[in-house]
């Protein structure tokens, strides 16, 4: 804390498209009573001044080369408190797409002969690299959770993530069922909290947010299959956020 | 000038602050010569095109979309009319109206983050706009209210800004109501109070006066001011269907970078809301012209700072083109309606947008449903060597002044191209010894 008691928070980015430190620049100015509880010391994308002196470090993006390890762990030494910020930090997200190729194929394809030169290695979340004390899901994240997490964390109250389906939320708002309507859509095995918001716009939930504790894959693909959705879909919607959780499924689950 | 001549000079600036991804400018001089000055792009690179490779179709827009957190509608929008015209999909005209509207709320959203957050504080004399709101509180909510009302636009076709989902190939997922519409009408409408305050603000900030002749290119239409499809049109003549991209952007790696270049018909070339503005002039909505006249630029303009002021009058055009569309929407009774489906599953398909810091390609190869083969040419990749050779044709100028004085010139030059580095799909870590 400061000598003020405003806890002083830094953010930090990595291989990532910045979207959610976008969300919270938006959501912040929003709540200018929050901005006032906390003293922001980092923000490269917002902001010129700098200090290496935090509490709580806000993490967006996933650990792709072994210089960012580096940088990881002086972020943990520094900090209190180091949250995962987004699908890319906290499940691996888009980046882990690529770890179905080989990476040398990867890299030869974007950038030639002249890729030889890189130091990037299979991408991974940020707690395959460092502990975290919590994370801040979605893709991106939803701004009126961060800000439900960061007024919490002013207070000292505990953290706390719906533990329940998107499905749920998906009933309460009246959305027609996507998969009555023949779409993928992996919101009965995924955590809630973006308020469906992919089904409530006509499209499948893509899983954004990481599985559930206690995910029933076996019976999604059940009913993916009674509503004609094919096969290929589920592991096709599956290996886009969660590639990196994916290779560690049960065979089973990945047919 | 003598002094300038034996000076030396040592600016790195580590990951410039107030843009979009991670970038360092390095300038050396010895006895007065400059020997170094190049922007780095240090971000990590992400292989979106590779990671295309493999999706099936439907799902390449919600991938593409990730490239960028800030222009994540362009990337969505270049994305579908990729594979629209790889499969042969036909897009209303419904479809075309409310992917423009969308559009608008991008660039809205996108100018004025970029105009009064990023840029403005270099002309306050403050270092981010978070003391803006104390010192300057009418100005911050003004920036909030007009970035609200462009997020509300997207939410309402899209159900966000970041990352888009109710777009669809052939169409839409979801519509908005017609009440919707109204409201975002009176809304836009009743914004013309802000608007004006905004061009007023950015008339009386001092630009600094610099001016580097180059080629503008942008996409155009001849009945629109033009940021979707349209053809590639250039300042120093030429004018290509967008399948021809590939010979107007060139790339090339150079030896001292890693990071691919791009050249027409000189060294280099600038994209974005001045290159547009210096093609699309006459397209323009007359409001808009008055608030070019206002800020005192007119085509064409050679000032790479004043790409800020560009974007300004953008932001007037897409408020007043946004209630034309509305109308014309509500006139023709917005409705459901399902996506235009493929008529075929394999082809080859070149996208291309104005993202709001330039335009943009996706080019797709599509067999049996799934891309085999993925192509992005992103706006700041085109802008690189145009920065640099601004660059080196500033230093020499100011070279007598401070250092501090000179690193700042420099970041904000950098900050005018308004710089997406995270679009880094054609990008590569560059290293300098």
């Amino acid at each position: 804390m400061t000598k003020n008691g405003k806890p002083k928070i830094a953010f930090f980015d990595f291989a990532s498209c910045e979207g959610c430190q976008l969300t919270v620049v938006d959501a912040l100015q929003t709540y200018p009573d929050l901005l006032d509880a906390v003293e922001i010391v980092q923000f490269r994308e917002a902001m010129s001044e700098k200090s290496e002196d935090y509490q709580v470090a806000f993490i967006e993006g996933s650990c792709t080369r072994e210089q960012d390890e580096e940088r990881l762990r002086a972020i943990r030494s520094q900090a209190q408190l180091v949250f995962s910020l987004g699908a890319c930090a906290h499940l691996g997200g888009v980046n882990t797409i690529r770890i179905w190729q080989s990476q040398d194929h990867v890299v030869q394809y974007v950038y030639g002969e002249m890729g030889k030169r890189f130091n990037v290695y299979s991408p991974r979340p940020i707690d395959a690299v460092i502990k975290i004390d919590g994370f801040i899901p979605g893709c991106p994240i939803d701004g009126n959770e961060f800000v439900r997490i960061a007024k919490a964390l002013v207070r000292g109250r505990p953290i706390r993530l719906p533990d329940y389906a998107v499905c749920v939320e998906c009933k309460l708002s009246e959305n027609l069922c996507v998969v009555e309507n023949g779409k993928a859509c992996l919101g009965s095995i995924t955590r809630a909290g973006c308020n469906a918001i992919c089904p409530a716009n006509g499209s499948g939930c893509d899983g954004c947010r990481g599985l559930l504790p206690d995910a029933n894959i076996g019976w999604l693909k059940v009913a993916l299959h009674e509503h004609g959705v094919p096969e290929t879909a589920f592991a096709e919607k599956m290996k886009l956020f969660q590639s990196y959780q994916f290779t560690g499924l049960s065979s089973s689950d990945v047919a | 000038m003598a002094e300038s001549r034996t000076k030396d000079l040592d600016i790195n600036i580590h990951y410039i602050t107030r843009v979009e991804g991670h970038g360092n400018i390095v300038v050396n001089a010895r006895n007065g010569i400059l020997e170094q000055c190049d922007l780095e792009i240090i971000e990590s690179p992400r292989f979106f095109e590779a990671m295309l490779r493999g999706q099936p179709f439907a799902q390449a827009p919600t991938l593409a979309s990730r490239i960028c957190g800030i222009c994540a509608v362009a990337h969505s929008t270049t994305s579908h009319r990729a594979v629209e015209k790889a499969l042969d999909v036909k897009l209303t005209q419904q479809t075309e109206l409310l992917r423009r509207l969308n559009y608008h709320g991008e660039m809205l959203d996108s100018h004025v983050l970029h105009a009064y957050m990023l840029v403005a504080p270099d002309f306050l004399g403050v270092g981010s706009v978070i003391p803006l709101a104390k010192t300057a509180p009418d100005v911050v909510l003004r920036a909030l209210r007009m970035k609200q009302l462009a997020g509300d636009i997207c939410a309402a076709i899209c159900g966000r800004h970041t990352h888009p989902v109710g777009m669809t190939i052939g169409g839409f997922s979801h519509f908005p109501e017609k009440e919707q519409l109204l409201q975002l009408k009176d809304r836009l409408q009743a914004l013309s109070s802000d608007i004006d305050a905004t061009v007023e603000l950015f008339q009386g900030l001092n630009f600094p006066d610099f001016e580097r002749d180059t080629e503008y290119i942008a996409l155009w239409k001849e009945d629109e001011y033009c940021f979707i499809d349209g053809q590639i049109k250039s300042t120093d003549g030429g004018l290509w269907p967008i399948e021809e991209y590939r010979n107007i952007t060139n790339e090339y790696q150079q030896q001292h970078s890693s990071a691919k270049h791009a050249r027409n018909q000189r060294q280099s070339y600038m994209v974005g809301a001045l290159a547009r503005f210096n093609i699309n002039f006459d397209q323009l909505h007359p409001k808009a012209k008055a608030a070019a006249n206002a800020l005192d630029i007119k085509p064409k303009c050679t000032n790479p700072y004043l790409n800020t002021a560009a974007q300004v009058v953008e932001v007037v055009h897409c408020v007043e083109d946004a209630i034309q569309i509305i109308d014309r929407l509500l006139d023709a009774g917005i409705r459901w309606e399902e996506p235009t489906t493929p008529q075929r599953y394999s082809g080859d398909g070149a996208g291309a947008c104005e993202a709001p810091r330039g335009i943009l390609f996706h080019d797709y190869s599509i067999k049996s449903g799934y891309i085999t083969e993925a192509n992005c040419i992103i706006p700041t990749g085109q802008n690189l060597a145009n920065i640099e050779a601004d660059m080196r044709s500033l230093v020499p100028v100011i070279l007598n002044t401070s250092q501090e004085h000179i690193s700042q010139q420099l970041e904000m030059l950098v900050r005018a191209y308004d710089p997406c580095i995270s679009c880094s799909a054609h990008m590569l870590e560059v290293k300098f010894v």
